[in-house]
């Protein structure tokens, strides 16, 4: 054959890394299996990609996440076909809620092969389709180039999420022809990243005249890049009004700033929730209006006039109906927003402004994050006060987390000044994306200091990646808060279900310092208030993966809360203030 | 220009829509949109698809969908993010349009119910399109109520199957999509 001979004909397996290298990939997050194996081998044969071999491959799509988020890039992945492709299955639900820009490719069995139950076959592109952005099949290796070039586009552009390519076996072993991203546009899909103008000034008109403004800020400014975080903060110091944020926007305006207000929601501070419930005005930025966030939707802000500013046309009027819609990239929508603002010579109304900060300064007064100090157990709290005593004045600390109350805790008491240093599984709520999303924030910021936040029962869903973290020395620290319970589910039944705390308890624990001796790293531990600041320094002194297991008060639980079916009103502000007849039946139902 | 907070509409009604879908022909987007459905609890009460630009490998899907005019929005919003579409037209919002849909329709009789259920058809324009001395295969042609009617009156003269195509709409004028 002609075109075998052809020099610019490659393997399927040399297209695809040629296409990465291409797309400017440095580092791929993978796990081989026979359906992959031309891929590994073409691997082997260059230079100019890194793989890190995970564990297994849902911590493959973590790390790949945490990397992305902590780069802005885009994050990818290799995994074989079969059980390969379905443990990729949670990271991928879990890139798509969190609009996490990640491009995953699987093995498939050879093409004549598909559809017969064939080893390790699954009907990838089956079971990927509602978790994903988008997902190809590509069964004509001379498609594959643009394939690949297109799910790079489709990852990172509009709205990022990830995208699976399944490659059958034959098709990496064939021989085709290579394409250029440039020639490599796809047909169909262009986001709108310009708003229409009108609105724009609409919506400035609007924040001019407003009494009680508040921004609502959300990941979509990080996604947008770290100009979009300069330019929010620089409006938002422009206008003087409040501004929140909610669990996947921490860093997008900076903590240490007074008019910010803390994270909003479910567990959000007292004075973000009431200023979200009385504001007349509601600029919302990136955010989707979910549910941890509103609360009760039919009491949501109820007198506000609500712009929203969204890269994607579906997270308008979805969960609230607002007034101005705005469809644009946040960061071009910020920059109008500005420079109309500027040339319209537009003001704040500085008496009705005074008159609102006031009120928000009173609610703020009620200090809503306090606890109780104690000697006699470490409340977890203090430990990460203390953890961030630690840390104060770096600007190289990346923090992840797990899913669970200390995840809330974090959210709550360690500071954001900089989008991109955050990262935490807001929409999916997956345990055990933690310490992988940790060691892809390390690959890709080797000197940094990774931080993984963890419960004693989430860390144990993925704890099998302390060996990837030894094998290619990154010093991430796993900061245990150890309750011995999951205490989320605890909470949950404490309060809704007569304290009948059924499986919540976490039994038959491992050992965690001996634990992190056995895969090689350092194991430290805290069970006294005198240890904790010891603890931390050493965990940041060794430059080595720590695991610290922090024994705080079992019985600890997290508020501010909003119960389900509440509205922002109706928080609960700590242990000692009861819900009333517990939860409205409605709300029983909501999770 | 001033706003005022879009109150809470009192239980908005149900509204049925025909929307018209411009989509890649590639493998997967039929089951995109369907699962696009089945996934977030959208109702299908139709849905026909057919390659209409062979060159540019173009399929036209048309959906007959019902919900409030929050859901209908959300909808097209979600059909307008997959990345094989390429437009998405309302067409119920868009201006007059017109919709037809296609049944097959067996009906098995002797005697005057064959009799009646041939003099019917006359008065439906159904055309035979097969026959035997036992049997009638009808084509009937029009809106789904008119199809409802014909076949439910087919009931009573030995009904023995309907094969329905589903809604095609398309606007009227000169205008194109
Ligand atoms: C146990 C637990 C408790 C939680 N409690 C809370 C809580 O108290 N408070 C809270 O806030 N969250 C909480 N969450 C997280 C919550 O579930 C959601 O994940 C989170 O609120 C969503 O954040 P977001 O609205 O910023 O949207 P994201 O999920 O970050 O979505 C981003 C939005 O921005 C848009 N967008 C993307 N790119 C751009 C761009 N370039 N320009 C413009 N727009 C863009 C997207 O289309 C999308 O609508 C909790 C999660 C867990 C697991
Ligand atoms: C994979 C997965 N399974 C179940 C849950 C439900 N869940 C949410 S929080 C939680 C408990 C977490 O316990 P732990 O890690 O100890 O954190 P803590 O709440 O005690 O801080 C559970 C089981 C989940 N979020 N993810
Ligand atoms: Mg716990």
């Amino acid at each position: 054959m002609s075109a075998a001979t052809n020099e610019t004909s490659l393997t399927g397996a040399d297209i695809v890394l040629k296409a990465l290298r291409d797309q400017g990939v440095e580092v791929i997050f993978g796990y081989p299996g026979g359906a992959v194996l031309p891929i590994y081998d073409a691997l082997f044969q260059q230079n100019d990609i890194r793989h890190i071999l995970v564990r297994h491959e849902q911590a493959a799509l973590h790390a790949a996440e945490g990397y992305a988020r902590s780069t802005g890039k885009v994050g990818v992945v290799l995994v074989t076909s079969g059980p390969g492709a379905t443990n990729a299955v949670t990271g991928l639900a879990d890139a798509l809620m969190d609009s996490i820009p990640i491009v995953c490719l699987s093995g498939q069995v050879a093409t004549h092969l598909i559809g017969n139950d064939a080893f390790q076959e699954c009907d990838t592109t089956g079971i990927t389709r509602p978790c994903t952005k988008h997902n190809y099949l590509v069964k004509d290796v001379n498609n594959l180039a643009r394939t690949l070039h297109e799910a790079f586009y489709v990852a990172k552009n509009g709205r990022p999420g990830p995208v699976v390519i399944d490659i059958p076996k034959d098709v990496q072993f064939a021989e085709g022809s290579y394409r250029t991203p440039a020639d490599s546009m796809p047909k169909s899909y262009r986001p709108q990243v310009k708003p229409d103008l009108n609105r724009v000034e609409e919506a400035v008109d609007l924040l001019a005249k407003a009494k009680r403004p508040i921004f609502y800020v959300g990941g979509g400014v990080i996604n947008a890049g770290p100009v979009a975080s300069q330019l929010l903060t620089q409006f938002v110091r422009m206008t003087g009004y409040p501004c929140t944020t909610t669990l996947m926007g921490l860093g997008a305006f900076p903590a240490s700033d007074r008019q910010w207000l803390g994270m909003l929601g479910m567990h959000g501070t007292y004075e973000a929730n009431l200023a979200m419930h009385g504001c007349d005005l509601m600029v919302c930025i990136g955010a989707r209006f979910d549910d941890r966030v509103t609360g009760k939707v039919s009491e949501f802000s109820p007198n506000s006039v609500k712009i929203h500013v969204d890269i994607d046309p579906s997270s308008i009027n979805k969960n609230v109906r607002v007034d101005v819609p705005i469809v644009g990239d946040a960061a071009h929508v910020l920059e109008d927003m500005i420079r109309i603002w500027k040339a319209r010579g537009k003001q704040a109304d500085k008496a009705a402004l005074a008159t609102w900060w006031e009120q928000i300064e009173f609610w703020r007064a009620r200090d809503c994050l306090k606890y109780e100090k104690t000697s006699k157990v470490i409340k977890p709290q203090f430990a990460l006060e203390r953890l961030r005593a630690a840390i104060s004045g770096r600007d190289d600390v990346y923090i992840t987390t797990e899913v669970g109350q200390h995840q809330m805790w974090a959210a709550q008491f360690m500071p954001f000044d900089k989008p991109n240093h955050w990262m935490t599984s807001g929409g999916l709520g997956t345990m055990g994306y933690g310490l992988p999303a940790a060691i892809g924030a390390q690959v890709a910021h080797p000197d940094a200091l990774c931080i993984d936040i963890a419960g004693e029962a989430s860390i144990q869903m993925n704890i099998q990646e302390m060996s990837t973290a030894l094998q290619y020395r990154l010093p991430v620290k796993v900061f245990i808060l150890n309750n011995q319970y999951m205490g989320m589910v605890r909470q949950w039944q404490e309060l809704l279900h007569g304290g009948r705390y059924s499986e919540s308890y976490s039994e038959a624990l491992p050992d965690f310092v001996k634990l992190a001796d056995a895969f090689g790293g350092v194991g430290l531990r805290a069970s006294k208030v005198d240890e904790v600041d010891d603890v931390i320094a050493e965990m940041i002194r060794v430059k080595r993966p720590v695991i610290v297991d922090m024994c705080v008060d079992q019985k600890e639980n997290c508020f501010p809360m909003i119960p389900g079916g509440r509205a922002h009103n109706e928080m609960l502000l700590g242990p000692d203030e009861k819900v009333e007849n517990a939860t409205p039946e409605d709300g029983m139902v909501l999770v | 220009m001033t706003v005022r907070p879009a109150s809470p509409a009192p239980t908005p009604a149900i509204e049925r829509h025909t929307i018209s879908i411009l989509v890649d022909n590639e493998p997967g987007v039929l089951a995109r949109v369907i699962g696009l459905f089945s996934g977030r609890g959208y109702n299908i009460e139709s849905l026909t698809v057919a390659e209409v630009d062979r060159d540019a490998t173009l399929s036209r899907i048309t959906i007959v969908t019902s919900g409030t005019p929050m859901i209908i929005e959300q909808i097209k919003a979600q059909l307008g993010r997959l990345v094989p579409v390429h437009r998405v037209h309302d067409l119920t919002l868009e201006g007059p349009f017109v919709e037809r849909e296609t049944a097959l329709v067996k009906v098995a009789g002797t005697g005057e119910k064959r009799v009646e259920a041939l003099r019917l058809a006359d008065v439906f324009k159904a055309r035979v399109v097969d026959a035997t001395i036992t049997s009638f295969v009808f084509e009937v042609t029009g809106q789904g109520e008119e199809l409802d009617r014909f076949i439910g009156l087919m009931s009573e003269l030995g009904l023995v199957g309907v094969s329905r195509t589903g809604v095609v709409a398309m606007s009227r004028g000169p205008g194109g999509i």
